[in-house]
């Protein structure tokens, strides 16, 4: 870490590095973009991986910390950037170095109001072009009539702005169109049953191959990171149930882990334990719903009936812990908010006894099925460079050869003492991110069985102050969820209220990269690709 | 008069006093004997053969997926055939939040099912904004929107429950007058010149 450390010292004399305990550098905005191109392609420095950007409004100031991750040496590190005018600000855009960052960045213009110089695509995410305010800003004006709910259609706009500096440094904006003025443009979405949810594509297609398509977003963007500003630290624990509704236990799990390290709470093993068997249990009825839904959208029915009766027996298990089937809000801060029902063990090893016929009956019915194999081999594939240039993280950054994995590179709670097997396949198609989801259960029902017996006694919640205040700094954890790296950014002032908590959701880049994935291959063809993605829509739109 | 439906025992069902009360409503005037059994016989039909439209924004969805599953099966009751394109439908069961960007579509998706329609609001979201009251960006409730025939509270709703919301539906449909009368259909006409759809600047 000493290393790249003085590699940025030497080449940036202006650059301040604090520890944070991710090392965080400071540097003037100018400077940004020259440091940029050097994290990115000094072989020194080498950071291929952008986690997330966050956009930050200190009041005094505004900016962002880009998080970036070495995917050679596993370095993490984080770059403060900051503007002090409020009116325009303008920071130089990253999209070139890192693709993702075309996303990234229209997300934090949408919250913030921030420029991105040179980004070529500079529209709102999430809100409409109309929406007057920057909802993330701290002084942004809530009341209900200066934006309020219309059934009027949304005004729709084909162009998009580039800023660029002219040689006195001042912005110029130029407008450029989205698709090109003779493209066939197909709507697909919102209201479609093969989009998971509420998303929109719009389609630019020549014949059946397709062009381009334009990801737009927003359908169900629910503006959770603004509401968590608002409410107190136990209060914002809940709405990682509804997220992504899948992983309910492992992005509770970092949020709580995330609070727990800001103030300094030690969980006791038996907590731990429940955690990881809760995600784990969670990761194996995501993956089967994944391919219940996913074997449907290809028009295999049947299958979603045969992964739901274990889907079932999972909920049931929880159920009985946890007292509900879906939005569970079990892990708390401290621990987990009660103890195991009696029966979880024995309903537990009765699901392990279970899981290994019922792959084997999954692989017998679709995996070798013929038109499956046509449909899904070679379809939508996805090189590593690829994967990691988008960000593409879970199981279908797996799928392309990239051994992403959280449990693995950044173990956190237990899992450095767990065995188990880190699946990655090399093909990177469609087939291999439906193949990589079916062996990670078994990887999972792994780990299971090896807690299992071994819940080790101790109390299952450590006590925690009535009123939770934080001291002053910030914290980034990640976990492995259901469906990528999550992570948590969580901003603290000293109060009892998060300043900012940012959460860095998988299923955003997930989305993001269809437009790229599918180019050049036939339409018919999204909807296998868009599926083996496997995004949550409410995940993305937050 | 006792409305049931799929043979639940009356006093079994929660809130039969708004029914009495939509039946006293309805045939206040009484019944002409000829329309009187058309309308039993259509509403019969009506009632069970509900198709759902396929709808859903977040997590009540899913659950929505496991009651077409074989678990909760609701395949037994007739609504097993979910449509994707409106036109086919006769109900949204509005399963999720609903945010300004969402609020067109859904309206139009309203606009789109044909004759006789029904609503159902399911989950804390679509009912009164739920967790996301203090939401910029969040519709609070969905009848702000569409008339709501049966609201269904949970986040998210069982199945079970999901189930029950149905079966008031089907019984709701079954007092409904056909011929003559003010049935519900002038009372959602009210409601849609109530709240009229801008004019449209393309």
């Amino acid at each position: 870490m000493a290393t790249i450390q003085e590699t940025i010292t030497r080449l940036f004399p202006d650059a301040t590095i604090e520890q944070n305990p991710i090392a965080q550098v400071s540097v003037p905005a100018q400077q940004w973009h020259k440091l940029a191109y050097e994290l990115r392609h000094n072989p020194e420095l080498d950071f291929d991986f952008l986690v997330t950007i966050v956009g930050m409004d200190w009041a005094d100031k505004m900016g962002c910390i880009y998080y970036l991750t070495s995917t050679k040496t596993n370095a993490h590190l984080s770059v403060k950037v900051t503007t002090a005018d409020r009116e325009n600000p303008s920071i130089d855009s990253v999209s070139h170095l890192w693709a993702i960052a075309t996303i990234f960045e229209r997300e934090v213009y949408d919250f913030f109001g921030i420029i991105f110089v040179g980004n070529p695509d500079m529209r709102r995410l999430f809100l409409s072009i109309d929406w007057k305010g920057y909802p993330l800003r701290k002084d942004y004006d809530e009341n209900p009539e200066v934006n309020p709910v219309t059934t009027e259609n949304e005004r729709q706009t084909d162009f998009t702005t580039l800023y660029t500096r002219d040689a006195y440094g001042k912005l110029v904006a130029e407008e450029k169109r989205v698709f090109e003025p003779d493209d066939f443009v197909v709507n697909i979405g919102p209201q479609h049953p093969a989009t998971h949810g509420v998303l929109r594509f719009r389609t630019a297609v020549d014949g059946e191959t397709i062009k381009k398509i334009d990801v737009y977003m927003g359908y169900i963007h629910r503006g959770i990171e603004k509401i968590c500003e608002k409410l107190t630290y136990p209060q914002t624990l809940h709405f990682m149930d509804r997220l992504d509704y899948f992983s309910a236990h492992p992005y509770h799990h970092c949020l709580c882990m995330t609070i727990e390290q800001a103030a300094g709470i030690e969980i006791s093993r038996r907590a731990q334990v429940i955690r990881v068997l809760m995600d784990e249990l969670s990761r194996i009825a995501s993956h089967c719903l994944f391919i219940g839904t996913y074997c449907m959208d290809l028009g295999a029915t049947t299958m979603l009936f045969y992964t739901l009766r274990v889907r079932e027996q999972i909920l049931d298990i929880m159920e009985k812990t946890c007292g509900a089937r879906m939005t569970f809000n079990y892990e708390c801060i401290g621990g987990v908010m009660q103890d195991l029902a009696p029966d979880f063990v024995d309903d537990v090893k009765a699901l392990l006894d279970v899981i290994p016929g019922n792959i084997k009956e999954y692989n017998k019915i679709f995996t070798g099925n013929v038109i499956a194999k046509n449909r899904m081999e070679g379809v939508g594939r996805l090189s590593r460079e690829d994967a990691i240039d988008w960000s593409i993280t879970g199981p279908s950054g797996r799928a392309s050869g990239w051994a992403c994995d959280v449990r693995k590179t950044d173990p956190y709670s237990i899992y450095q003492e767990l065995e188990f097997d880190e699946v990655v396949r090399t093909e990177g198609d469609a087939m291999a991110r439906f193949k990589v989801r079916l062996d990670e259960i078994t990887q999972s029902a792994r780990i299971i069985s090896q807690l299992i017996d071994n819940i080790p006694e101790g109390e299952y919640c450590v006590k925690v102050p009535k009123v939770l205040k934080l001291p002053v700094g910030s914290w980034f954890r990640t976990v492995e969820g259901c469906r990528g790296t999550f992570g948590i950014y969580l901003e603290s002032d000293g109060n009892t209220k998060p300043y900012r908590l940012k959460i860095v959701p998988p299923c955003l880049p997930a989305a993001a990269v269809v437009d790229h994935i599918t180019r050049g291959s036939k339409i018919a063809d999204l909807i296998t690709i868009g599926g083996s993605m496997d995004y949550i829509v409410p995940d993305m739109d937050r | 008069m006792e409305v049931t439906t799929k043979s639940m025992p009356y006093e079994a069902w929660k809130d039969n006093e708004y029914i009495e009360k939509l039946v006293a409503e309805l045939q206040g005037a009484g019944t002409n004997v000829i329309v009187g059994s058309l309308d039993k016989l259509i509403n019969w039909g009506r009632s069970n053969s509900l198709w759902p439209l396929t709808f859903a924004t977040s997590c009540c969805g899913i659950e929505f997926v496991s009651l077409g599953a074989a678990r909760f099966d609701m395949a037994r009751f007739g609504w097993e055939v979910a449509r994707s394109s409106p036109r086919q439908a006769d109900f949204i069961m509005v399963a999720g939040t609903i945010v300004h960007r969402m609020a067109p579509v859904l309206r139009r998706l309203y606009d789109q099912l044909a004759e006789p329609k029904y609503v159902i609001a399911c989950g804390a979201c679509a009912v009164s904004g739920g967790p996301f009251k203090k939401s910029y960006h969040v519709v609070m409730g969905c009848d702000q929107i569409i008339p709501v025939d049966v609201y269904l509270p949970g986040c998210p709703p069982r199945p079970e429950a999901m189930i029950y919301a149905i079966m008031q539906l089907s019984r709701k449909i079954k007092v409904e007058r056909f011929f003559g009368g003010v049935n519900r259909q002038e009372k959602q006409k009210e409601f849609l010149a109530a709240h009229p759809i801008e004019e449209v600047n393309d």
